[in-house]
C-alpha cells in the first residue's frame, strides 16, 4: 500500500471530515425530531399509553314543586372494556363470560359499541351489580383492558306513580347517533328515552368527565393513576323544578288502583301549572334503568292495556257529553240560544232524524228543558237540536276555534293531536259528496262521532270554563304561562255555562254522588261508547272533566277511565276525591316553600 | 515478545465509558411495565460479557501484532468454516428469527460467527492490503481483495443477513481508501450498485450513466474493465426493475415503508414509527432514566438491542444523544489517529478497519431509529444486549490498544 506520511496524513485528515460530517448529520437528524418536531411527538406518545375513560356525569335530579324528589341518582357500576379491535374485543367477551354471564346478545351489543366508538371503552354492562362487580375484581389480572368504574345510576322512587310523565332513560341507540341532534353524543351514553327526562334531555343531560389511565401496546391497562394525568371531573346540571304536585300525584296513582284503566290530568287554571298527570296502567320506569330485561319490555309490549301508552296525551278518546259545554259555547256565541231557551222537541227519551231516532241516555227523557238544565241533566235531545240549529260550517269552525283540533301543548314528548274535522269538505272526501247527511251533526252535538280528544286537550278546555273563558297552555316544568282567549260570551252567559256546571255536581245533576263537603265542584260527566264489548255489553269511556271550588278554581281536573262498564259519575267520584285530596290537605308544606 | 502496560488512555477510557453506558441502558430496557424476565435480567449477562470481554482484550494486548499477523490466515479460514457449519446447522434467534445467524449446539446457542467474521475479514483484508508495494490502481489488481471479502459475504447473505452484509462492504470501501486508492475507482466500483438503485428512475439513471462516462474517460481504465464497468452498469438498470418484480409482495412493502414509514403505521412501519416517536417525545432531556413510556409501555420494539437506542433519546433526551453520539466520535478519532501512527501497514490498516466496521454499525443501526436507514438488524457498539459482540469489540479495543502502544508518537516518523 502507499504508505508515506504525508498521505497517511491527508488521508486521515479526510477520515476525520468524513467522519464530523457523518456525526453532525446524525446530530442534526435528532435534533430535528427530538427538540422540532418534539410536540408532535410527544402528542404521540401520549395518544399511544393514554386512553380516555368517559366518566359518565349524573343528570339532574328532579324535584316536584314542594321539592320531594322525583328522580335521584343511586351509586351504581358499569363494567367496560379497552379493546384495539373488535376481534380481541370478541375474544376478552368470551373469557368473561366464564366468569359472569353474558348472553351472545349482550357481546354482539357491545361489539357494535365498538365499532361505533372504538376510541372509548366499550360498555359491556352498564348496569352491573356490586355481585358481578366482586367476583370481576376478583379476576381483574386476567382481564387486562377491564374497566369497572362507579356509575350513577338513574332511580325514580315513585316507580309506577309517576312513569306517565317522567318517563325512563337508556343508551343511546344508533339510528338516533344518526339524527342531528344527537350529534354530541357517544356511543353508550344515557339519554332521555320518554316523558320529562327526553323532553328535558338537554336541561337534564350533565357534562361527561374524564378519567385516563394508562395503557401498553397490547392495550393492557398499566396504571388506574392515569400516568400523571387528573381526572377531569363530571358535571352534574342544577337540579329540574316541576310543577307536579308529588303527594296528589301519588293519590291520583292510587285511586286507579291495580285494575281501571285510563288517563288523569290535574291543573292549576289560573297557571297552567300540571299538579298531576297520570296514565294507568303504569309501568316500573326504574326497570328501564341500565337496559331493560326483554321478558319485562315484551310483558309491558303485549299487556292489553299497554301500559307504554300515554293515555293522556296519545289516547285518543271521543269525549262524550264532556263535550256539550263545546257545543252551548258555540250556540251562545252565534247568538242562536241562550241559557234559558228551550228547543222544539221536548226530550222524550229519543229523537227522530229523518226515519233514524236517536235515543237520549235517559231514556225516561229530560222533558222540555233549558240549556242549563241540559247541561245538568246532560240531556242529549236537547244537544242534537241545538246542534241541527248551528249547522255543519259553524259547528265545525266552532270546534277549530275552541281547538278541538290542536295539541295541548304540554311539555311532553310525543302529544297527539286530537281528531275534529276541519270543515265539511272532510265528511265529502271521506263518505262522497251526497254521501253523508246531517245527522253527523246529532253525533258532533254530543261529542261522538268525527271527534277524538286527549285527556290533556279536555284538561285544556276546561281552565277557560274554569277561568274568564282563556285556555292556558299545561306546563310540567315550564313556568311562563301562556294565556289565549278561547271564546267570547257574556259575563252572565259565562256565569250560567259555570252555575250549569255547578249544577251538575249537585243533587240535581248527573254528578251528585261527586259532591263533597264544604266545596262547590262544577263539572261535567261524559260517557262515550268504546266500541268494545264484553260479555255482550259496550264498554265506555267514563269521562270527567271539573274544577273546583266552583267560585274560584284552584285546580282542573280531568278523569278518563279507558273501556269500562261504568258511566261518568264514576269518573266524576275519582275527580271529587282528587280535590278534596288537594283543597282539603292540610297546607304546612305548601306555605312555607319559597316561590309556592 | 514486548512487554508493554497501556499507555493509550484516552481510547481506553472511551471505550470503558461507551461501555459503562451501553449496560446502564440495557439495564433501563429491561424496565417495563409487564416485565419479560429474559430482558430484565440482561444487563446482568451483558456486565458478565463486559468483564469476560476486558479479559479477553487485555489478554490480546499482550500479544504482540506479530502474532495477529500470523494468526490471522487460520482465524479467517476458521470464520469461514463457522460461517458454512452456521449456514447448515444454525438458528434464528430474536427480532432475527428468521434469519440463521446463530451457531447452535445441541440446542445451545454458542454465539453470532458473523461477529467473528467481521474481525478476521478486517484483519485478512489488512494482509492482503499490506502486502502489496502499492495501492490497487485497476479492478484486476483488487481481484484478490475482493475474493476475501466476498468469500463471507454471500455465506452472510445466505444466512441472509443484509445488515451484516452492508458492514462488510463499508470495511472493503473504507479498507481500500485507506491503502490509498483513488477515489475515483472507489466510485467505479461502487457505480454499479449506484446504478441499480437510480434505475428505478430513468432520467436520475440517465444522469449518473453520464458522469460515469466521464469519470470512466478521466481515469483511463483497462479497455476491458472500462467495457465491463460500462455493460455492469447497464446490466443494473435493465436488471433493477426485473428484480423489483420478482420481490415477495412483502419484500417492496418493506422497501415502501422505508421510503414512507406513515404508510402502514400497524404493520411494517410500526417499528420504525413507534423508535421515532420514542426519540422525538424525548426532548432535550428526556423522559428520565428508565421512565421512557414509549419502551415501558412495549410500543418500543427489540429496545434492548437493535432500538437500545431509541431508549437513550427517549429517557435521556436530545442531551443523552448527544452525549453517546460525541463518545462515538472521540472514540472514531481516536482510531484514525491510532491507524496514521501505526508503525507498519498492516496495524494501520486493521486499526482503521476495525473503527470502519464500528463506523457502519453505528451509523446503519443509529440511522433506523430515525428512519434514515432500513432496518437491517445491526447492533450498536457497546450498547446493544449480546455477548459475542461485545466480546469482539473489545478484542478490537485490545488490537487497537496493542496497535497504538507499538506505533510511532509522531506520524511523520513513519517507515513506507
Amino acid at each position: 500500500m502507499s504508505f508515506h506520511p504525508n498521505e497517511v496524513q491527508r488521508r486521515g485528515r479526510t477520515a476525520s471530515v468524513i467522519l464530523a460530517g457523518a456525526f453532525v448529520f446524525l446530530a442534526s437528524a435528532f435534533f430535528r425530531t427530538q427538540i422540532l418536531e418534539h410536540a408532535q411527538y410527544t402528542l404521540q406518545s401520549e395518544t399511544n399509553r393514554l386512553r380516555e375513560v368517559p366518566l359518565p356525569a349524573p343528570r339532574a335530579i328532579i324535584y316536584d314543586r314542594h321539592g320531594a324528589v322525583i328522580a335521584e341518582n343511586l351509586p351504581g357500576y358499569s363494567v367496560s372494556i379497552l379493546a384495539k379491535t373488535a376481534d380481541g374485543l370478541r375474544v376478552a367477551l368470551r373469557g368473561l363470560s366464564g366468569v359472569i354471564n353474558l348472553t351472545p346478545e349482550q357481546i354482539e351489543a357491545a361489539v357494535r359499541r365498538f365499532k361505533q366508538a372504538p376510541n372509548r371503552p366499550t360498555t359491556v354492562l352498564a348496569d352491573a351489580s356490586f355481585d358481578v362487580v366482586s367476583v370481576l375484581e376478583e379476576h381483574r389480572v386476567d382481564y387486562p383492558g377491564l374497566i369497572i368504574q362507579a356509575a350513577p345510576k338513574r332511580y325514580y322512587p315513585d316507580k309506577e306513580a309517576v312513569a306517565s310523565f317522567v318517563g325512563y332513560t337508556g343508551e343511546v341507540t344508533e339510528s338516533e347517533l344518526n339524527q342531528r341532534q344527537y350529534r354530541n353524543y357517544k356511543s353508550g351514553q344515557e339519554v332521555g328515552k320518554a316523558g320529562l327526562e327526553r323532553q328535558y334531555e338537554a336541561q337534564l343531560r350533565g357534562k361527561e368527565g374524564t378519567h385516563f389511565v394508562e395503557v401498553d401496546a397490547r392495550g393492557r391497562v398499566v396504571g388506574e393513576a392515569g400516568g400523571g394525568r387528573g381526572d377531569i371531573a363530571p358535571e352534574s346540571p342544577e337540579a329540574l323544578y316541576t310543577n307536579i304536585d308529588l303527594d296528589l300525584q301519588r293519590f291520583a296513582a292510587s285511586l286507579f288502583g291495580d285494575s281501571l284503566q285510563g288517563g288523569l290530568m290535574a291543573v292549576d287554571p289560573k297557571t297552567g301549572e300540571v299538579l298531576a298527570i297520570h296514565s294507568a296502567p303504569s309501568y316500573d320506569p326504574n326497570k328501564f334503568i341500565g337496559g331493560v330485561s326483554t321478558q319485562y319490555y315484551s310483558q309491558l309490549r303485549d299487556d292489553p292495556r299497554r301500559p307504554l301508552y300515554n293515555k293522556v296525551i296519545q289516547g285518543l278518546y271521543p269525549p262524550g257529553s264532556t263535550f256539550k259545554l263545546a257545543t252551548a259555547i258555540m250556540g251562545l256565541e252565534a247568538n242562536i240560544v241562550g241559557l234559558d231557551d228551550r228547543m222544539p222537541t221536548p226530550c222524550t227519551g229519543g229523537y227522530f232524524f229523518g226515519n233514524r231516532y236517536f235515543r237520549c241516555w235517559d231514556r225516561k227523557g229530560h222533558g222540555n228543558v233549558n240549556l242549563r238544565q241540559a247541561i245538568e241533566k246532560s240531556c242529549d235531545v236537547y244537544f242534537y237540536q241545538l246542534g241541527l240549529r248551528l249547522g255543519i260550517a259553524r259547528m265545525l269552525a266552532g270546534g277549530v276555534s275552541l281547538k278541538m283540533r290542536d295539541k295541548s301543548g304540554i311539555d311532553l314528548p310525543n302529544e297527539k293531536q286530537p281528531l275534529w274535522p276541519y270543515a265539511a269538505e272532510y265528511f265529502n272526501k271521506r263518505y262522497g259528496t251526497g254521501g253523508w247527511s246531517n245527522g253527523v251533526l246529532l253525533s258532533l252535538s254530543i261529542g261522538q262521532g268525527e271527534n277524538s280528544q286527549t285527556v290533556a286537550n279536555m284538561a285544556k278546555f276546561y281552565t277557560a270554563l274554569a277561568t274568564d273563558g282563556s285556555v292556558v297552555r299545561p306546563e310540567i316544568v315550564r313556568r311562563q304561562t301562556e294565556r289565549t282567549k278561547l271564546f267570547r260570551l257574556s259575563a252572565e252567559q259565562l256565569d250560567g255555562l259555570k252555575q250549569a256546571l255547578a249544577g251538575v255536581v249537585s243533587s240535581r245533576g248527573t254528578a251528585a254522588s261527586a259532591q263533597i263537603q264544604g266545596v262547590v265542584i262544577a263539572g261535567k260527566t261524559g260517557t262515550a261508547q268504546s266500541g268494545v264489548f264484553r260479555n255482550g255489553v259496550e264498554l265506555n269511556h267514563a269521562w270527567f272533566t271539573g274544577y273546583a271550588p266552583a267560585d274560584d278554581p284552584k285546580i282542573v281536573v280531568v278523569v278518563m277511565l279507558e273501556q269500562v262498564p261504568y258511566h261518568g259519575t264514576v269518573a266524576a267520584l275519582m275527580a271529587s276525591k282528587m280535590i278534596e285530596h288537594y283543597l282539603k290537605r292540610p297546607t304546612i308544606q305548601g306555605a312555607q316553600l319559597e316561590g309556592d | 515478545m514486548i512487554r508493554k502496560s497501556v499507555s493509550d488512555y484516552p481510547l481506553v477510557i472511551l471505550a470503558l465509558l461507551l461501555s459503562a453506558y451501553g449496560i446502564a441502558i440495557v439495564y433501563s430496557a429491561g424496565q417495563t411495565d409487564f416485565p419479560v424476565a429474559y430482558i430484565v435480567g440482561a444487563w446482568k449477562r451483558q456486565l458478565g460479557w463486559f468483564v469476560l470481554s476486558l479479559v479477553a482484550a487485555y489478554a490480546l494486548f499482550r500479544a504482540s501484532v506479530r502474532l495477529v499477523d500470523w494468526m490471522t490466515v487460520p482465524l479467517y479460514w476458521l470464520g469461514i468454516g463457522l460461517l458454512v457449519v452456521t449456514l447448515v446447522f444454525g438458528s434464528g434467534a430474536g427480532t432475527a428469527a428468521s434469519v440463521k445467524g446463530w451457531l447452535t449446539i445441541g440446542g445451545v446457542r454458542i454465539g453470532q460467527p458473523s461477529e467473528l467474521a467481521k474481525l478476521t475479514v478486517v484483519l485478512m483484508l489488512a494482509r492482503v492490503l499490506a502486502s502489496r508495494k502499492e495501492a490497487p490502481k485497476s479492478l484486476l489488481d483488487l481481484w484478490k481483495p475482493a475474493a476475501v471479502v466476498g468469500l463471507p459475504w454471500l455465506l452472510i447473505m445466505a444466512q441472509p443477513d443484509l445488515g451484516t452484509g452492508i458492514v462488510f462492504i463499508g470495511i472493503f470501501f473504507a479498507l481500500l481508501f485507506w491503502s490509498g486508492v483513488s477515489w475515483q475507482l472507489l466510485a467505479l466500483i461502487a457505480s454499479p450498485a449506484v446504478s441499480l438503485i437510480l434505475a428505478f428512475s430513468t432520467g436520475l439513471w440517465g444522469a449518473w450513466f453520464l458522469i460515469l462516462i466521464a469519470l470512466v474517460l478521466y481515469y483511463r481504465p483497462y479497455i476491458v474493465e472500462g467495457v465491463v464497468l460500462v455493460l455492469a452498469n447497464v446490466a443494473m438498470g435493465v436488471i433493477a426493475p426485473l428484480l423489483w418484480e420478482r420481490l415477495a409482495p412483502y419484500q417492496q412493502r418493506r422497501l415502501l415503508v422505508f421510503l414512507d414509514p406513515s404508510a402502514d403505521p400497524r404493520a411494517s412501519g410500526y417499528h420504525v414509527l413507534q423508535s421515532q416517536v420514542a426519540i422525538g417525545s424525548g426532548g432535550w432531556f428526556g423522559k428520565g432514566y428508565t421512565l421512557g413510556t414509549q419502551k415501558r409501555l412495549a410500543f418500543l420494539p427489540a429496545q434492548h438491542t437493535d432500538f437500545i437506542f431509541s431508549v437513550v433519546g427517549e429517557e435521556l433526551g436530545f442531551i443523552g444523544v448527544a452525549l453517546a453520539l460525541t463518545l462515538f466520535l472521540l472514540l472514531f478519532m481516536r482510531v484514525v489517529r491510532v491507524a496514521s501512527r501505526a508503525n507498519d501497514s498492516f496495524g494501520s490498516l486493521v486499526a482503521f478497519g476495525l473503527g470502519a466496521s464500528w463506523f457502519v454499525h453505528v451509523v446503519v443501526n443509529v440511522g433506523m431509529t430515525l428512519n434514515l436507514m432500513p432496518i437491517t438488524g445491526i447492533p450498536l457498539p457497546f450498547f446493544s444486549y449480546g455477548g459475542s459482540f461485545m466480546l469482539a469489540s473489545w478484542l478490537a479495543i485490545g488490537i487497537l490498544l496493542r496497535i497504538s502502544s507499538e506505533g510511532r508518537g509522531r506520524a511523520d516518523t513513519l517507515a513506507v
